[in-house]
């Protein structure tokens, strides 16, 4: 567990109004790891995630990238140099067809610098990266419009937006959340297909059981602090953790 | 023996963008027909034109280059209600090459095109990070605060106008010049808005969160449909300079932000090609109340109320769908 770091969190702040969302924060993502943040509603890890992907700018504190500065850099900016998001919430376009939803990630600057000037096929490359996500092959469902599609399909296309933009840290934002336990499974094989071809993985999640059997290292967050930290079963001993989720004995 | 009226779609294949083999005449001219109609409208049309329709036939291609300049704008998240700013800046900046340095206007429509499409992506660059309302307020206010400035300051010929610019060569040169305009922005802009840019730009409009996400900065993007557009504005604006051999306070008016947005809701907003098509309906319907006086913006505006109530998708999007379709009559199982 001695991997360089890729993402280092340090000391981080930020209020809305009056409300602390997170609370002077360290913390660091290694290569090659996949993390897994966890913490009762409102603990901050959304609010974690839009900071550094960018979409927030937090009130003090520093986030290092592969060691350079990303806390002021605009979202777009950091997701070309290989940090990429899903979002909780999907909004595709949903008129579109489901592969089509895939062509702007693919025609963003670093997904057409990393295909090497190859243009013209785009179409193609959104229909494999849909296969590799789950998206049956000739199964009309990659050309339906993507606001038919059930939950399931929604957050995988939300996964294969992200993976389109051949990102080194992949952030989800409960991915698992509105999904069946045979979606969750269908999945999770993904997921450790991309933890193969090493990619590091950052994942928010309130389906604890599923997160605990991939993770390798859980991060738990209430009030925007750190509470616990380690592997799932150091994390589920100990008292804090146990505290925020049960409530305390008063 | 009752019966009712079956609708059914016309097979996928004749519909499709997609390539595929045509097999008969019948086929192409299915897909080709209504493609070729605006284009046979605006080339043979002028020829037997008198010369006060002619001036119409101009008009209405203006107005239609200022809508599809609206709706593309739209389609990228952007709702202006100031095409006039476009107009305006083109207008006076042919204007302004003419009568001051002397440009014939073969040099001073191109240069003043380029120029007025810049100076308004320029003007409207610190709004472009506003959405909605917002922007459009903005857009609003600009051309009327120009009106107030050169007004007050009397440059350019102040509320006089600048006048005595060299007129294009009149009948049908003229015309030509402007519906090849025409039909080169719809379908350029058809073709530009169907490519992999132009789904960033209707990305921008759904989601933009979701675009930013996508590693595309999204103000740049908007900044180029920008320019794309109020180009297309500033060559309507350039060229009728020319036609009135005159340019003043006028060309900011409201008329040239409003009626294309009507033009757009009549032919179906959403769509180039509507927004075009709400031009022809609109300009020469406007022209024909001329005789009735007062009543004429009554009439006009019932007319445009009936059509927003009665094809609340727009014309365009009612005939696409029509054409598509077969209706036969067929009889119902007892």
């Amino acid at each position: 567990m001695s991997a360089p770091s890729v993402l280092q969190v340090e000391d981080l702040y930020k209020v809305f109004g009056k409300a602390v969302a997170v609370n002077r924060l360290s913390c660091e993502v290694r290569r090659g790891e996949l993390l897994g943040i966890i913490g009762p509603n409102g603990s901050g890890k959304t609010t974690l995630v839009n900071l550094i992907s960018g979409f927030v700018k937090p009130t003090s504190g520093r986030i290092l990238y592969n060691g350079r500065e990303i806390t002021h850099t605009a979202p777009h900016l950091i997701i070309r140099m290989g940090i990429s998001r899903t979002f909780q919430m999907v909004r595709p376009f949903y008129q579109l067809p489901a592969y089509k939803n895939l062509i702007i990630p693919l025609y963003s600057p670093r997904a057409r610098q990393l295909a090497g000037g190859r243009y013209g096929d785009r179409d193609t490359v959104a229909l494999d990266l849909l296969e590799e996500v789950g998206f049956e092959r000739d199964a009309h469902v990659a050309y339906k419009p993507a606001g038919t599609l059930p939950q399931g399909y929604l957050k995988r296309l939300e996964l294969a937006k992200a993976i389109a933009l051949s990102p080194d840290l992949l952030i989800l934002d409960e991915l698992f959340s509105g999904l069946s336990l045979a979606e969750v499974a269908s999945v999770v094989p993904i997921i450790e297909k991309l933890r193969l071809a090493g990619k590091t993985i950052v994942m928010i999640e309130h389906r604890l059981k599923e997160l605990f059997r991939i993770a390798d290292r859980i991060m738990v967050l209430n009030y925007g602090q750190k509470i616990a930290e380690g592997t799932s079963a150091e994390v589920m001993e100990s008292e804090a953790v146990k505290k925020a989720y049960l409530g305390s004995e008063e | 023996m009752k019966k009712r009226r079956e609708r059914i779609d016309r097979g996928i294949k004749a519909r499709s963008e997609d390539i595929y083999a045509l097999s008969s005449w019948r086929e192409m001219l299915y897909l080709a027909g209504p493609r070729l109609l605006p284009a046979a409208f605006f080339l043979l049309l002028p020829l037997f034109l008198g010369i006060y329709w002619q001036k119409v036939m101009i008009s209405v291609a203006v107005f239609a280059l200022l809508a599809m300049s609206w709706e593309m704008l739209a389609q990228t998240g952007m709702i202006s209600l100031g095409q006039a700013l476009f107009f305006g800046m083109g207008a006076y900046a042919s204007g302004i090459l003419n009568s001051y340095f002397g440009a014939p206007p073969w040099v001073a429509i191109p240069a003043a095109t380029a120029l007025g499409g810049a100076l308004c992506t320029l003007i409207l660059l610190p709004v472009l990070r506003l959405r909605g309302i917002y922007f459009s307020m903005v857009t609003l206010i600009i051309p009327l605060m120009l009106v107030r400035i050169i007004e007050a300051t009397k440059i350019f010929g102040g509320t006089e106008g600048l006048s005595g610019m060299t007129p294009l060569p009149s009948g049908l040169p003229e015309i030509y010049l402007v519906t090849g305009a025409f039909l080169v922005v719809l379908f350029g802009l058809r073709r530009l808005m169907e490519t992999d840019y132009g789904l960033v730009l209707k990305g921008i409009r759904d989601n933009d969160r979701s675009v930013t996400n996508a590693g595309i900065n999204i103000t740049w993007f908007k900044t180029q449909a920008l320019f794309i557009s109020s180009t297309i504005g500033a060559f309507a604006g350039a060229f009728m300079t020319h036609v009135y051999m005159f340019v003043g306070m006028p060309v900011f008016a409201l008329d040239y932000s409003i009626l294309p947005i009507a033009a757009a809701v009549v032919g179906g907003a959403g769509t180039l090609a509507g927004a075009a098509l709400g031009a022809v309906i609109l300009v020469p319907l406007s022209e024909a109340l001329r005789g009735i006086g007062g009543l004429r913006i009554v009439l006009y505006g019932l007319f445009l109320v009936v059509f927003i109530v009665a094809i609340p998708e727009g014309l365009f999007d009612y005939i696409q769908r029509k054409y598509h379709q077969m209706e036969r009559w067929v009889e119902i199982d007892q």
